[in-house]
Parts: structure tokens; sequence; C-alpha cells
């Protein structure tokens, strides 16, 4: 193999021909709301635990959607479940509702 | 004299496996409570309590008072079944008695003395017991026949959902409602043939037996009527009818001060023996009459738990507004055995242990505006505005940073979760060295002054703002507005709060009374306690609250919660919606920093809704 | 016999349909329950995209007008089928005309309904319309204390695309206003830092996009984030708090000002008239035409018509447009 002096930092690829995206699908179907974010972050810059966590609603949505959600799924452990993400919403998700099916299916699935 | 036949063997065989199956079932209770509940017991039997329990059986158990308060019919059915046949029995044993010289008889001789003696002519005032055993036996058939009628249409009895049984809880049913029309043919059929009984069974009588083969249903029926009181008896502790025996108990155990704790304890298998599905918590709940889900309510609830057989959905699909705790004729503390089973399945994966330690400036009174007031700036401003103008010494101690008060999460049911978070607050809180506690929220209020375990009082600030009030000092002047009032679930079926914010109210205008108030308020809509429900859901359920509080007829809907002000918000254009302490400073006189600029008054419409 | 044709609202849209169809030779009555002419416009400064002083479209509309007869401070309270035509009662008389044009507008959304943003409760906390009241009479922004602000936030997406207020629907114009205005601050006081915080920038007219990029060159920072809270600090100062959506972190920050962009939002008196008059109110609470693609001025009752924002929200050419498209209808339907 030619050394070009780098490796291609395949991780950092989000690869949607690769992806598992079977929690979005089964989100999507339990709440169909969580198919209705616009991304404006009005959860994320409103939430109680996101003043001083990486948690963030908007981007575990995201990231689900992506196959990619490790992560973003194990932040929600820190969820206070104070509703405030629910007043803002401009687009009515049902956040809580999603971050309690979220809790479940990390229990449910290995 | 000795009375015996065959057929009376499915009764007493009956009367005995009931007895002996209540007996012990009571003994399990008793004995799984746990020391403090039977230390209550020990301390109460001998006392004053007995006596008001034995009377709350009179009137609940037999008189259905209760009952009677929702619907005249639905309380006389339940009162001539089952008063009118507690009077049977007595009326029964007292002609046996007098009959036979007070001899000692088994217990099924009473209940067949028609067939036994057919010659009463000995007996002591026979005009009166003949005729009030008939007398009986027709009331006691006339609340049976408006039992069948409420299986047809439960509208005339003031119920729009009947609950729906299982199949054994039908057959019950069906035996119970063979009794009475069998005693009366049976007693009938005899009074025709030997000329005996009352004006009724004779009359009846007669006209049977003049039918061809009439005289060939005499054994038949006995032996049924026993049947009947066999097999019903046999069901009872495996259907909704163990709510007889068991209501018993319940008001005497709740009489020495037993009340539901934190987790299931043996008292609430007597709670959940004690319900009866009659389904009026149907009635009472918002998701049934709103939304049309009819499948979790209280009643379905209890009879998954007593069949240990419940599930998620029926767990969690409830708003624990309470109404249906104070609209059940037993009193069963629905609301909280919901929020224990909740408790007894917490999600695994909850990490607080990122939470600093928050502090705040001291001062006399802490201010607590919560995460909801965050997005309510206006009843923050109101309310320390009003502070300002009483000259209250405060702290805000959640201005900068602030952590949830825990209550969302304990009404999910994650309790050491909420723990977490209370010991967070409660430092902070009490490193301002106040004298009290104030907040705006009742969801906070509810969890402060429940769980905290606070070395100071905590107020709701309607609580607060009512004593500055009332004291004079602050100062308010009625305008001329008309103003409806919302009971938050949590500030009045929660924490008893009613009073206080109507007082506050009337010092700042026209305060209108609605019907659906105080502990029959409904709910919002916005409940914590259940996320299944949409928004579009909540404001459905929001836009029938707003119109039973007269929302239209009025210049304000006061309210005295953030989260109700937010959900009342989103579901209607129409009504202006605020919070008592921001009607109060349109009435406040001392103000030295009025709200600027001051929030336009809407034109009210003229057209009114309906 | 001449026809008579009522036109009700003052605005763009009413001005433009009446002149058209006053050079069509018919008898027009303008109804403004307002005393002045131009509708919002009028309030306005300068308009997107080039900047144009407002009161030049104001004073070209309204100067011909012909034969015009202008009722101001005539609010009309119901109008009803009588025979061919209708009576409109305004103020306490009845008017007669064989047409009606419904040019009614919008109301700009009342930004106190959004709470949490706090208009009406923090004073250096306003709205898009109020700030062009500041450029009219300073030709800057000011803080409510006087003093001359640093830092200046535009929060688009007030009273649109929000459900949370009802209104879930794009306003259309409040991007490229906000666009326009940041552009202006800067231009007044180039020393200031201007921020747009957006959901979804729709600079989709001719020109916007150039002003977006004249915006980024004259260093407004754009945030894709929406707000969630603001609240009052020192000074009458704001703290607002956001997320920076593109770097995925929470965001906050105090400004002097804070404006809010506030959407179009539909006139509840209007739609009042016109369900009196058999006409259907759309999901967002305009009046609905009878067909969105072919038939865009005409309404469900035969000699009603529509033109301008009264249907959603539009902007000034597009109202225009509409304008004409309805005078020439109208026209049509009193030549069968």
């Amino acid at each position: 193999m030619i050394d070009f002096g780098f490796t291609p930092l395949v991780a950092s690829i989000t690869d949607l021909d690769k992806a598992n995206v079977n929690l979005a699908k089964q989100l999507t179907e339990q709440d169909p709301s969580f198919a209705l974010c616009i991304s404006c972050g009005s959860c994320s810059a409103t939430c109680t635990a996101g003043q001083f966590t990486k948690f963030s609603f908007r981007v575990m949505c995201h990231q689900i959607r992506k196959g990619n959600a490790k992560e973003a799924i194990a932040e929600a452990s820190k969820c206070m479940l104070c509703g405030k993400c629910t007043l803002a919403c401009p687009r009515n998700v049902n956040t809580r509702n999603i971050i309690s099916l979220v809790r479940k299916a990390q229990t449910t699935t290995p | 004299m000795n009375y015996y036949h065959h057929f009376v063997i499915p009764f007493t065989a009956g009367l005995l496996f009931l007895v002996i199956v209540v007996a012990a079932k009571w003994i399990g209770w008793i004995k799984n409570l746990d020391a403090e509940q039977k230390g209550l017991i020990k301390r109460n039997i001998f006392g004053k309590a007995s006596l008001h329990a034995t009377w709350e059986v009179i009137t609940e158990s037999l008189l259905h008072r209760r009952i009677f308060q929702k619907n005249f019919l639905l309380g006389y059915m339940h009162m001539s079944l089952a008063f009118g046949w507690f009077l049977l029995i007595v009326m029964g044993n007292l002609e046996t008695r007098f009959f036979t010289h007070g001899q000692m008889n088994p217990p099924y001789v009473p209940i067949f003395f028609e067939f036994f003696e057919h010659d009463l002519s000995t007996l002591r005032y026979k005009e009166i017991f003949t005729f009030v055993m008939d007398f009986l036996l027709l009331f006691v058939l006339s609340g049976v026949a408006l039992a069948y009628m409420k299986r047809a249409t439960s509208k005339p009895l003031g119920m729009k959902k009947a609950t729906k049984h299982a199949f054994i809880d039908k057959l019950a049913l069906t035996s119970l409602w063979l009794i009475f029309p069998l005693r009366l043919a049976a007693e009938s059929v005899t009074a025709g043939l030997y000329d005996s009984g009352g004006f009724f069974t004779r009359w009846l009588g007669e006209a049977i037996v003049s039918l061809p083969g009439a005289d060939m249903l005499y054994y038949p029926l006995w032996w049924a009527y026993s049947i009947s009181l066999g097999l019903f008896f046999i069901s009872v502790p495996f259907t909704r009818y163990m709510h007889i025996p068991t209501e018993t108990l319940l008001i005497f155990l709740r009489k020495y001060g037993i009340r539901e704790k934190n987790e299931h304890t043996s008292y609430t298998q007597v709670e959940l023996n004690a319900c009866s599905r009659c389904g009026i918590c149907i009635d009472s709940c918002q998701l049934s009459s709103e939304l049309g889900i009819s499948n979790s309510q209280s009643t379905y609830f209890l009879k998954s738990l007593r069949d240990k057989k419940t599930t998620d959905y029926l767990t969690e699909t409830c708003m624990l507004c309470g109404r249906c705790d104070f609209a059940c004729p037993v009193g069963i503390e629905n609301s909280t055995i919901r929020l224990n089973q909740r408790r007894e399945t917490p999600a695994s994966a909850i990490n607080f242990g990122y939470v600093p330690t928050i502090e705040a400036s001291k001062g006399k009174i802490a201010f607590f505006a919560g995460c909801m007031g965050q997005l309510t700036p206006s009843v923050t401003k109101a309310t320390l505005t009003l502070f300002n103008a009483a000259g209250v010494e405060y702290t805000h101690i959640d201005k900068d940073a602030t952590i949830c008060c825990g209550r969302p999460l304990q009404v999910n049911g994650e309790e050491s979760a909420a723990k977490e978070l209370a010991q967070k607050n409660k430092q902070l809180i009490e490193g301002t060295g106040a004298q009290a506690l104030v907040t705006t929220c009742p969801i906070c209020a509810r969890i402060f002054a429940e769980s905290y375990g606070l070395s100071i009082p905590v107020y709701h600030h309607t609580q607060f703002l009512y004593q500055l009030a009332a004291s004079g000092q602050l100062k308010l002047t009625p305008t001329s507005n008309l103003i409806t009032y919302h009971d938050p679930c949590e500030l009045g079926r929660g924490l008893g709060i009613y009073e206080e914010p109507r007082e506050l109210l009337k010092f700042a205008g026209n305060l209108v009374e609605v019907k659906s108030s105080k502990t029959d308020s409904l709910c919002c809509g916005g409940s914590l306690a259940i996320t299944s429900i949409n928004q579009q859901q909540r404001s459905q359920i929001a836009i029938k609250t707003l119109e039973s509080i007269g929302a239209n007829d009025v210049d304000f809907v006061a309210t005295a919660c953030p989260l109700c002000k937010k959900t009342f918000t989103a579901a209607s254009d129409e009504n202006a919606i605020l919070d008592v302490s921001e009607i109060l400073v349109k009435a406040c006189t001392n103000s030295r920093q009025s709200l600027k600029p001051e929030q336009k008054q809407r034109t009210k419409e003229t057209s009114t809704v309906n | 016999m001449t026809k008579t044709v009522a036109i009700i609202g003052g605005g763009v849209a009413g001005l433009e349909t009446a002149k058209q169809l006053n050079s069509l030779g018919y008898s027009v009555k303008l109804f403004e329950k307002t005393n002045t002419l131009g509708g919002h416009v009028a309030k306005w400064d300068r308009l997107f995209p080039n900047k144009r002083h407002a009161s030049e479209v104001v004073s070209s509309l309204t100067l011909s007008q012909g034969n015009t007869q202008t009722l101001t401070e005539t609010t009309v309270h119901s109008i009803k089928r009588e025979n061919q035509g209708f009576v409109i009662s305004a103020n306490s008389s009845n008017h007669e005309a064989d047409a009606v044009v419904l040019a009614t507008g919008f109301e700009l959304f009342p930004a106190e309904k959004k709470e949490e943003y706090g208009y009406g409760l923090f004073e250096n906390v306003i709205t898009s319309a109020d700030l062009e009241q500041m450029f009219k009479k300073h030709g800057k922004p000011v803080m409510a204390s006087g003093h001359k602000p640093v830092r200046i936030a535009f929060i688009h997406c007030v009273g649109s695309r929000d459900e949370k207020v009802n209104r879930p629907y794009c306003s259309k114009v409040c991007c490229v206003t906000a666009v326009k205005q940041a552009i202006e601050v800067k231009e007044a006081l180039p020393n200031s830092e201007v921020f747009c915080f957006y959901m979804d920038l729709r600079t989709f007219g001719p020109g916007y996009e150039d002003l977006y990029k004249e915006a980024q060159s004259k260093g407004v920072t754009f945030i894709r984030g929406r707000l969630s809270e603001s609240s009052e600090i020192e000074g009458g100062r704001v703290l607002i708090k956001a997320e920076d959506t593109l770097a995925s972190t929470p965001l906050k920050m105090s400004v002097d000002i804070v404006v809010l962009m506030v959407g179009m939002s539909p006139l509840r008196s209007t739609n009042k008239l016109a369900t009196d008059l058999g006409l259907s109110i759309n999901a967002d609470g305009f009046i609905a035409a009878t067909d969105l693609h072919t038939n865009p001025t005409g309404t469900a009752t035969n000699g009603v018509f529509v033109a301008g924002a009264c249907t959603g929200p539009n902007n000034i050419t597009d109202t225009v447009n509409a304008a004409k498209a309805t005078a020439l209808d109208v026209h049509n339907y009193l030549s069968r």
C-alpha cells in the first residue's frame, strides 16, 4: 500500500447505505411527531439539563435519524423531564414522550 | 323445631365458603400491614374512630350517600339493593326469632322461612311482619329493575359510560339479578298454595297457582333460589362483589388514619378489593370525555393490579389530575396507587451526577420561579413587582441557573432520580438562610411541601400574596374587571389550596364562580404526568376546560400555574389568560414599579359563545 | 348606468384595485377604518429590496386615484347581499354596490403572546414595526434609556411557523425584512454588532439574495437557531438563549436591543365580514379564494372578490399584482 502520509477518517462519515435507522422508524411509528422536527434548536436552547451537559434533544433526534445514536441516547439519561422543551417546540413535537420511548428502547434492546 | 330440606345446601355451602374466604382475606391483609399501620389500629380501635367508621358504613355502604349526591336514581338503585337486602335479612331474622321464641336457628332458616312455616297465626305482629317483608322485597326488586335498565341504558342514572366487565363478573351479576325475582316467585307460589304470605306474594301467588301445573314449580323454585344465592356467594371473592365486604374494612382502616404510602402496602390490597367497578371514575376522566380514551381509567387500572396483570399502558395513561379520587364513592386513592405503580419500574438509566451545586444570595424570602417560570417571565415579573410594592426582602434563587424541582420525574415514577434533584435544590434553598420559600409554580410547590422535608414553610405565591394583602401590606383597589378562576390540579386537589387565589382575585376585581370548580375543577390538559397524548389532544382538553369556566364571558381567565397558562394560551387565541399575580398588579396601588408598558387590555368581542 | 364597486381596506391592495377599476370607468368607493391611506406600508420607513422610502409607494398609489371616493375613518360593520348587489353598512350609513372587493389585509402578530420573548415586559425588546418607527423618527435604533445600542439581535419567525401561538405558516416577508433592517442598523451605527437568529432564511424574491449577501459583507452575523427565551439583566439589557444549531451547542448572549420579526396574522374582524358573506376561512385563518391556482381572486360568493394579504402573507409586489388581477376579474364580472 502506498503511504500517502494520511489516513482517511472513515468513522466520521455518515454512510446512509449502512446506517441502522430502525430506532428512527420505530419512534416515528410510536410517536409520529418525531418526524416533524425542523431543527430550530428551541428545545436544546431551553433545556434545563443542557445548561450543564452535552445533552441535546435535537441532536439526539437528528443522530437517531442518521442511525448514529449511541452517544446521543446515552446523554438522554440526563434529561430531567421538566417539560420546557415541549412548551418551546414550534412544531408540537411530543418531546417528553420521545425521551420516554428512547429510554424504554434503551432498556429493552441490549 | 328442626327445620331442614336438602335445597338449603347450595345456600349454606356458599355462605360458609364466603365467610371463610372473607375472614381469611381480612386476617391476611391486616397481618401484612406494616408496624406503623398496625400501631394506628391499636391506638384507635377502642376510640371514637370506630364509632365514626360504623356511622360511615351505614351512610355509605348501606345508604350510599355519595352516590345519591351524584345521581338520585343511581343512589336509589344502590340503596335499595344494599339497604333493602340488609333490612330483609334483619327483619327475616327478627321474624324467625319471634316465631321460635328466641331459639338459635341455622342461618338458612330465616332466609327460607316462608318455605318452612306456612301457618304464622301464632306469630306476634304477624300482619306487620308479612307486610314489611313483602314491602322490602318489592323495594329491593325496584333496585334490581333499575340495574337491568342501567345495563340497557346508563344515561338516566347519570353515567355516560358503564364499566366493561369480565365474564365471571357477568356470571355473578346474573346470579345476583336472579336472587330476588326467584325469591319473589318461590314465596309467591308458596303463598298461593298455602294461603300464606303478605299482601303482594299472596296476590301474585294466587294468580300463579290458578295456572295449570303451577304447583309443580314449588320445589324447583326454592332450589333455584337457594342455588342463585349459593352461586353468588361463591363468586364474590373472585369478582367485583368482593367490594361489599371489603369496603367495610376499608372504612374502618381509613378512620384509624391509615393511608396509601410511597409504595404499595397491604392497605393497597384492601383498596383494590374495595373498588366496586361502578365506573364513576370513567365519567370523571377527561381522557375519556374529551379524547375518547375510555380503557385506562382507575376502575380498569385497579382491576389489572388486583389481578396482577397490569400493563405499562394502564400505569402510564393517566394525567394524575386527581379528579377520580374525589369522584370515587368509595374514596379510593386512585392517583396515589397509580403513582406507586409507576415507582415500581423506574427507568434504569438516569444519571444526575453532573448537576452542580447552585448558590444564591441570602434573603428573608427565597423566591423560586421554576423551569416553567423561565417561559412565563410576566408571572415572575408581576410577583416580584408585588413583593417590591409590599416591601418584601427576597432573593430570587433561580434567576441565573436552575435545576428542575424533581416533581416531573416523581410523577413519572422516577423517585430516586427526583430525590437527587431535591437534594441539590434543598442545599440551594437552605443556603440562603431564608425564613420561607415562595414559588409561583404549584408543581414545584407540591414536591417542596410534600417531599423535601424543608425546615422552613413553603408557600405558593397566592398564599403568600394573600397574607400580604390581608394584612394590608399590599394595597389593592378592585377594578371592574370580570374574572374567572381555573384551579390548577397540583394546587387545588394536590395541595388543597382553593381559597387564597379566590380571595386575592376578589381584592382585584369581580370574581365569577363557576360550577366545575375546586375539587371538581377540570384539568387544563397540560399535565406532566402523561407523555403519550400530543399537543392537539392537550389543546382539545384545554378548550373544553376554558368553556367550563366561562372563559368567553369574562375579561380575564386567571390561573395560578405557569403550565396551565401555557397550555391555555397554546389552545386559545381568543381569551386573555393571566396568572393571579398579573391581575393583582393591575389593581395594586402601592406598586413602585408597575409593569411597563402596561399590557394592553384586550377589548372583548360583543358576541359570546353559546 | 355606471356600476359601483365597494373596496374594503385602503392599504396597498385596496388602493391598487381602486386605481385600476377607476381607470376602467367604474364608480369606486374605498372604505378605510383609520384616518390614513396606505395601510401597514404607510408605517414603514424604507422597503426591501432597494431601501426605497415607503412613502413614495404610498403617495404614488394615493395620487393616482382619480375619481375614487375614499371614505376614511369608516368602519364596515356588515355587508349584505340584496337583489343583484350588496348593501354595505359602515359607521351609521348604508352604501350600495354591484360588487365588493375585500382588501382588508392583515394584522401584525401581537408579540406579547410569545411571552417568553419578553415583549411588553422588557423595555428593550421591540418589534420590527417598532424599529421602523425608530428609523422614521431618529434614523437609527435607540435604547429605551436613550442610549446608543451596541449589540442588536433580530429574531426571525415571531408569530410565524409556530404552532404554540396558532401561527403554523411562514409569513414570507420577515426574513428579508430582518436582513434589510440589519443592514440599516449597520449603516446607521457602523460600530454596532448585529445578529440574526433564523430557522431557515427564506429570501426568495428578486434582489433578496443580494440583500442577504450585502448584510453578510457588512458584518451581520447569522446564527441558525430559534430563540427559546429572554430575560432582563442590568441596565435594561436583555439576555437571550438559543441553540447554535450548526455547532450543536446552546448559546446565550446579552444584547442591548432585541428586535422581534413579527409575522402577518389574519384579522379576526375581517373574518367575521367574510363568513357572514358565505366565504370560507382557510386553515391558517386567512380568507380562502375559490381556487388557489386558477382563481386566486374569486370567492365562494358571486360578486365578492379578494385582493392582497387578507388571503395570506404577501409582499407589496405580489399584492399589487393580485390587485390588478382582482380588478380585471371584477370588470369581467360586471360586464357579463
